[in-house]
């Protein structure tokens, strides 16, 4: 029972739609974080002195506080936006996808069950 | 009280392998301090209170289910609070307040390396982890190998970790404990490791969620009420915070300039002991993936009934982490003024000047607290003694869960029994197992009390970042991954981390003695592996190890696991066949 759902759902173009889109949108969000991470942690390595610098003659800001600060702010962000569009439209493609197979099944092999 | 700080000073050591890179070795003991009554009264408040959420958890406790992963009735908003709980430990307070105070922005640096492993956590694993495991990792990475031969392993890494980060935080607990309350060493360690135990045997997963989640809200609310207090001092400016930070800090601390002359150091540029690149680099690795692989935070994923709560679950954790990330920051910058100036808090009352840098009492890691007495008197020192006594408690019953269920789980009703024990009998051994870790736990918590235990935590993360995250990644996303893959990539994970360090500085050099003479004619402790972070070496064995074996394996049974991920991979994305909440 299981693995014949499994095929269907698997055969359907919804499931494939599905994985592609959401695949694309995690591993975009992800390497966001990632070069902006490791983009960050290089400038540490190899130019402290950029992240002192301030923006304006003896203020407070510098770039290392701003750069942080944002980075705080926007990861937070994408995880917000990934979760709402995973909460609704990606959930309820996947309810789609397992009613269809349900539905294929009891069809395709009344009486079976 | 010399040995005091530096003991003090490096007790970050013990609970976050990130600062290992900042300091020397744990090699004294902590001064046992005058009896803390506000702060043992307010402790025992909250045990009491966690009793009797632990004696009303234990009566919900029926089924394995109910045990492990609460029946996965936890939503994703005290999943997520949980979370930040066992994120949060008394080492993140104390020894991040420390940094910033100590080393001004390179403290920040490592709150964001802190953070960054949420949003991959989410992107990448949330979901699956729900939609395939139930109550172990293991569950997933054996979902379509060798039950046997994984789970064995996946259980041996697991119970690595857990044991060595379970003895790093004891230690730090009873050195914390003898500083904050007074109390004997011994009695420290025992006290915790027996609370741990009655919260786990007799509240399972429920109790130690309502733990998490308690202390994360005195965490919360104590950091937050502090860093107002200390705004207020400044008008509640950040920017008179920080100018007048950097006027002071810029006075106490001298470096020397490219033509040689001595002078203040800018609090907000990233000082010395992140510039080697590839060290910067491991620790971040190793921080990011190392959260993604440790067992007790893997678990709580299987606490929450379906994968929208899981991805919500990472939404108010990370909301929480960053918040509180933020807070302590500012923290840190009000006490360079507010705790650096002040003369009671410094021994002799000599505070910092350019000659000569005071010794804060109790240590660097005491600033946190000091802060707290001189913006809220006693009372609110002992609050936040009290919630970091309640840190240190949620996180190893947290831990011990983790382990028990390795062993319950994994070794003994999947391995051992082969599936066939019973649901009594897999928690009664689950209840044995927590006895088991926390008598471990007690006996080698006494045992190094004298010891530099920093390394342990290295290799806890390392192993989690180079054992467990290589093979459960693999498992979710690569169709071609054996039981023979898995098994080359974990064990290479595990073995090249626990080398790398026990060749590093810390262990090879510090513990060891292996000395050499630098070339400033002074006599250092070195080690033969370079850096202090095994990750960014470790990691990627694993992963080839994990890719070569597999590819070499041309088994029949291979061909099975290889054919069985197309359905393995249509639960992962869709969550149909997961297991759901539980039943009542």
């Amino acid at each position: 029972m299981s693995s014949e759902m499994y095929l269907k759902m698997r055969q359907n173009p919804k499931f494939q739609q599905l994985v592609k889109t959401r695949g694309r949108y995690a591993a975009f969000l992800s390497a966001i974080v990632l070069v902006a991470f490791f983009g960050y942690i290089l400038t540490v390595a190899f130019s402290p002195s950029t992240l002192a610098v301030r923006f304006s003659e003896g203020g407070t800001f510098t770039v290392g506080i701003v750069a942080e600060l944002s980075m705080f702010i926007g990861f937070w962000i994408l995880v917000a936006l990934y979760v709402r569009r995973a909460n609704t439209e990606f959930d309820a493609l996947t309810a789609e996808i397992v009613e269809q197979a349900k539905t294929d099944i009891a069809t395709g092999s009344r009486g079976a069950a | 009280m010399r040995r005091l700080a530096t003991a003090a000073a490096t007790f970050a050591l013990l609970l976050l392998p990130a600062l290992a890179l900042a300091g020397g070795p744990l090699e004294g003991q902590t001064e046992k301090q005058p009896l803390n009554l506000h702060a043992i009264g307010m402790f025992l408040v909250f045990v009491a209170l966690t009793m009797g959420i632990t004696y009303w958890a234990a009566s919900r406790t029926k089924s394995a289910s109910d045990y492990y992963t609460a029946g996965g009735g936890i939503t994703g908003f005290q999943n997520g609070l949980a979370i930040a709980g066992d994120y949060m430990s008394a080492a993140t307070l104390l020894g991040l307040t420390a940094m910033v105070y100590g080393q001004g922005y390179d403290g920040y640096i490592y709150m964001i390396a802190w953070f960054v492993g949420w949003p991959i956590i989410l992107f990448l694993m949330a979901e699956r982890l729900r939609n395939l495991g139930k109550f172990t990792f293991a569950d997933i990475t054996s979902y379509r190998l060798d039950q046997g031969k994984v789970r064995t392993l996946a259980a041996v890494s697991s119970l690595t970790v857990v044991i060595f980060y379970l003895v790093a935080q004891m230690v730090g607990a009873g050195q914390l404990i003898k500083l904050l309350f007074g109390l004997p060493y011994e009695v420290a360690v025992i006290a915790v490791g027996c609370l741990m135990m009655v919260y786990v045997i007799f509240g399972g997963m429920i109790a130690t969620t309502w733990v998490q989640i308690i202390k994360a809200g005195m965490l919360l609310c104590g950091g937050t009420l502090v860093a107002a207090l200390a705004m207020s001092y400044f008008d509640f400016s950040f920017t008179r915070l920080v100018s007048e930070a950097t006027v002071r800090f810029a006075e106490i601390n001298l470096v020397k300039d490219a033509s040689g002359a001595l002078v203040g150091k800018d609090l907000l540029k990233p000082g010395g002991f992140l510039s080697d690149p590839v060290n910067a680099i491991s620790l971040g690795i190793g921080l990011m993936f190392g959260t993604a692989g440790l067992p007790h935070i893997l678990m709580r994923f299987f606490t929450v009934g379906n994968a929208k709560e899981a991805r919500k679950s990472v939404l108010y954790a990370s909301a929480f982490v960053g918040y509180f990330f933020n807070v302590i920051f500012i923290m840190g910058l009000s006490a360079i003024i507010l705790v650096g100036k002040d003369p009671s808090f410094f021994e002799k009352g000599a505070i910092s000047t350019a000659a000569a840098a005071g010794k804060v009492v109790g240590g660097n890691n005491m600033v946190a607290m000091h802060l707290a007495k001189f913006v809220g008197g006693n009372l609110l020192l002992g609050f936040l003694a009290a919630v970091a006594f309640a840190t240190i408690l949620a996180v190893v019953s947290g831990l011990a869960l983790a382990g028990a269920s390795a062993v319950s789980h994994d070794l003994y009703a999947r391995v051992i029994k082969k599936g066939k024990a019973t649901e009594a009998e897999e928690m009664r051994v689950s209840k044995m197992a927590t006895i088991g870790l926390g008598v471990i736990a007690i006996g080698l918590g006494i045992l190094f009390e004298k010891q530099n235990v920093a390394f342990m935590v290295g290799v806890a993360f390392g192993i989690a970042a180079a054992a467990n995250f290589p093979v459960l990644i693999l498992s979710m996303y690569w169709k071609g991954l054996t039981t023979r893959g898995a098994i080359a990539g974990g064990i290479t994970g595990l073995v090249a981390s626990i080398v790398l360090v026990f060749f590093s500085k810390l262990v090879w050099g510090d513990i060891l003695g292996h000395t050499a003479v630098n070339a400033a004619g002074k006599t250092v402790a070195i080690g033969l592996f370079p850096w202090e972070q095994p990750a960014l070496f470790a990691m990627p064995a694993a992963f080839l190890a994990a890719y070569v074996f597999s590819k070499m394996d041309v088994s029949a049974r291979a061909k099975a696991e290889i054919e069985a991920f197309d359905d393995q991979w249509v639960r992962a994305q869709t969550g149909f066949g997961a297991s759901g909440a539980s039943k009542h």
